[in-house]
């Protein structure tokens, strides 16, 4: 891939109080790539995001957008740069329908009076694009089945025409086919050319849509795998650090004294 | 259920081939949406599917409605007079404006109980200016008017910026705006409003000739013909699903029906009272901005999910101050039309049951409690609700103590059809 990476942070660094939450945190990504954020339960990856999404704007670090270095203050930022963010409680409004959730905030207008009709159409295209199935666009979000809520949530992103989305977590809660249809989705939000920062948990989902897998360990980057030459169980030991326990540690120190006494390796 | 392209288009012989053939933009909708059978048939099943799932709407309360006026009517024949109907549809003037501000800051799923003592205030602060200081009434009027915004501009800063609980705000409110009412009105405690007066006239104007209230309905009827023929079309012109022309005859007929009857019953005593006009025209203009621009949609997001509307860009404490800015406009406007009906403001304005009143008939016209549902039309349809009680009690000659007991039931009554209907949308995953 020589294609330049159209988000990129460099040495970012995030403290609330006296937890170093992240530090020293690189990740690129490119147009058309899935880059998968995984770590274990307080590694960094939600700081990570919103560090991103303007929410909880760095210390310390760069931002590049497109080569060129940007700060993201606030979430308007980050949204305005090109970056929308999918949160895992999805902050849909279940009493609007599908169409005045898509466009929440981003209505259109006709003579100041907003054009459901425009809207709709839109909507339609959009879920068609998609292939979303939902059984009207017409129906409050309320009645939609978990896996549909996550793909109108996802769908609302791209109203802005993003360049770059974050999908924190949209498969926790979801069965097994909900799960298929949002994997599905991520594949073709790759094929439309975005750039997907994808954080999960779940390894399976990981290996099964994820180019690049960046593992993140107690706040720093621990390991950078292409998924075509990794495999599960080497993921997993970077975020278990399984990969730096006693052992590993005490064979390192005595190579070190070797080369420091220069008795070469062995 | 019908394929959804037969909406778009009359159904023709190997019309569907034809789309499956033909790669156009989008086929791939209809397969997947809940489409309507055409005509009456259809119209009774969503009917049927919105019941069933708990969207009651304003159903409830037009049954309500039925019930009460044929009860009084069987009891006393005086009820159901063109005289008693026409009393009724001026009565219910005040507090259904009350209640319009109510409707929206329901809609926000907050709570307002300082509308009472802010309409006293403002009835106090024009019979003050205008009758006891002489000052220009349209200036007093304005006066009046900007102190209920501005009273419920306070609230919302209290609730929106410094995160107060809307209720206690309120509630404090509630006992120190009828503190300053007592104030304003000084030692003379009533003070007359005369008949002339803007606010008494507003009140008690009628139009007597009988075209006023017929080119009044027809005009009504005409536009929202019009507006549901032009939206039908631009619908199908998109090719987005449009109500079938069959649905909007039946729509206008009803409506025709009822607003051509009201013009009868209120022409057979004196004819089209001002102030039922100036609440219609508000109803329809309010019920625009509030599902047709922008500003609406905020509000009803707010009342949705509030983290979903601060994600969405919208400005979250602006929404909730406009909010309440309008319930205490609306509490004056609902104030000056009470003072003006009773031609004076007095110490005990806006006190009694009104707060009661309006929220009652805010929640009885079928606005959630829990916010984000309902429609300003609920202040129309409760205030006629919680008015035809009381007008019929009155005729019956019923006590106060019973009248009361009367109304709080019914207040109940409606607060649990709402709970009921709100756990079965929870049922059929539609809240």
């Amino acid at each position: 891939m020589t294609q330049a990476p159209v988000l990129s942070l460099r040495g970012v660094s995030k403290r609330f109080g006296a937890v170093q939450a992240l530090s020293d945190f690189d990740l690129e990504v490119r147009a058309g790539e899935v880059v998968a954020l995984v770590g274990d339960n307080g590694a960094g990856k939600s700081t990570a995001v919103k560090a991103i999404a303007g929410v909880n704007p760095p210390d310390g670090g760069v931002i590049e957008w497109q080569g060129r270095p940007v700060t993201i203050h606030r979430p308007h930022d980050a949204q305005s740069l090109g970056i929308a963010t999918v949160y895992q409680d999805l902050a849909l409004c279940d009493n609007l329908d599908v169409v005045g959730n898509l466009f929440l905030g981003r209505e259109l207008r006709r003579f100041g009076v907003l054009d459901e009709v425009r809207m709709e159409q839109r909507s339609r295209e959009l879920l068609d694009t998609l292939s979303i199935r939902i059984p009207s666009v017409r129906i409050p979000v309320a009645s939609l089945s978990g896996g549909q809520r996550q793909t109108v949530a996802i769908a609302r992103s791209l109203i802005g025409d993003p360049r770059i989305v974050i999908l924190d977590e949209p498969t926790a809660a979801l069965g097994v086919e909900q799960t298929a249809e949002v994997l599905d989705l991520v594949e073709r939000l790759r094929e439309r050319g975005l750039g997907t920062i994808l954080i999960s948990h779940n390894m399976v989902d990981v290996m099964a849509v994820a180019d690049r897998i960046a593992v993140l360990r107690l706040g720093r980057n621990n390991g950078l795998f292409e998924k075509r030459s990794t495999t599960t169980e080497e993921i997993i030991s970077a975020i278990t650090g399984a990969s730096d326990s006693a052992v590993t540690r005490r064979q390192a120190r005595k190579r070190e004294e070797r080369e420091a006494r220069g008795e070469g390796s062995p | 259920m019908k394929r959804a392209g037969d909406d778009r288009r009359p159904p023709e012989p190997g019309d569907a081939a034809a789309q499956q053939t033909a790669p156009e933009a989008m086929p791939a909708v209809d397969s997947r949406l809940i489409v309507r059978e055409e005509g009456f048939r259809g119209y009774v099943g969503e009917f049927r599917r919105k019941l069933r799932s708990g969207e009651l709407g304003s159903l409830p309360v037009v049954i309500a409605v039925i019930i009460i006026w044929t009860v009084f009517g069987s009891l006393d024949s005086a009820f159901l007079s063109a005289q008693n109907l026409s009393d009724l549809s001026q009565q219910i003037v005040g507090t259904g404006m009350i209640a319009v501000g109510i409707v929206f800051v329901l809609l926000l799923g907050e709570i307002d109980l300082s509308v009472g003592s802010v309409s006293g205030l403002c009835a106090a602060i024009f019979a003050v200016l205008n009758v006891i200081n002489g000052m220009n009434e349209w200036l007093a009027l304005l006066v009046a008017l900007a102190g209920g915004a501005a009273v419920g501009l306070i609230h919302g800063f209290f609730f929106a910026k410094v995160g107060v609980p809307a209720f206690v705000v309120t509630l404090a409110g509630n006992l120190a705006w009828n503190g300053l009412m007592l104030q304003v009105l000084g030692t003379s405690g009533t003070v007359n409003i005369p008949s002339d007066s803007i606010v008494a006239e507003l009140y008690s104007t009628i139009f007597e000739s009988p075209a006023a209230a017929y080119v009044t309905a027809a005009v009504g009827v005409g536009l929202f013909l019009l507006a549901s023929l032009l939206d039908a079309r631009r619908r199908q012109a998109a090719r987005v699903p449009s109500r079938p022309l069959a649905e909007i005859v039946l729509r206008t007929v009803v409506i025709a029906a009822i607003a051509f009857a009201a013009a009868y019953i209120l022409n057979q005593y004196q004819g089209l009272p001002l102030a039922l006009l100036i609440f219609l025209v508000l109803l329809v203009v309010i019920d625009f901005v509030l599902r047709r621009t922008r500003y609406g949609r905020q509000i009803f997001a707010v009342g949705g999910n509030i983290e979903g509307a601060r994600r969405a860009g919208i400005s979250v404490p602006f929404v909730r101050m406009s909010v309440f800015t309008i319930a205490g406009t609306m509490a004056a406007v609902g104030g000056l039309f009470l003072a003006g009906q009773i031609q004076s403001a007095s110490q005990t304005s806006g006190g009694g049951n009104l707060l009661m009143n309006v929220i009652a008939a805010a929640v009885i016209g079928g606005t959630s409690l829990f916010g984000g549902r309902g429609s300003v039309w609920s202040a129309l349809l409760g205030a006629l609700v919680i008015g035809s009680i009381q007008s019929g009690m009155n005729i019956m000659g019923v006590s106060n103590a019973v009248q009361f007991m009367i109304t709080g039931s019914v207040l109940l009554a409606a607060v649990v059809v709402d709970s009921l209907s709100r756990r079965s949308q929870k049922a059929a995953g539609r809240a």
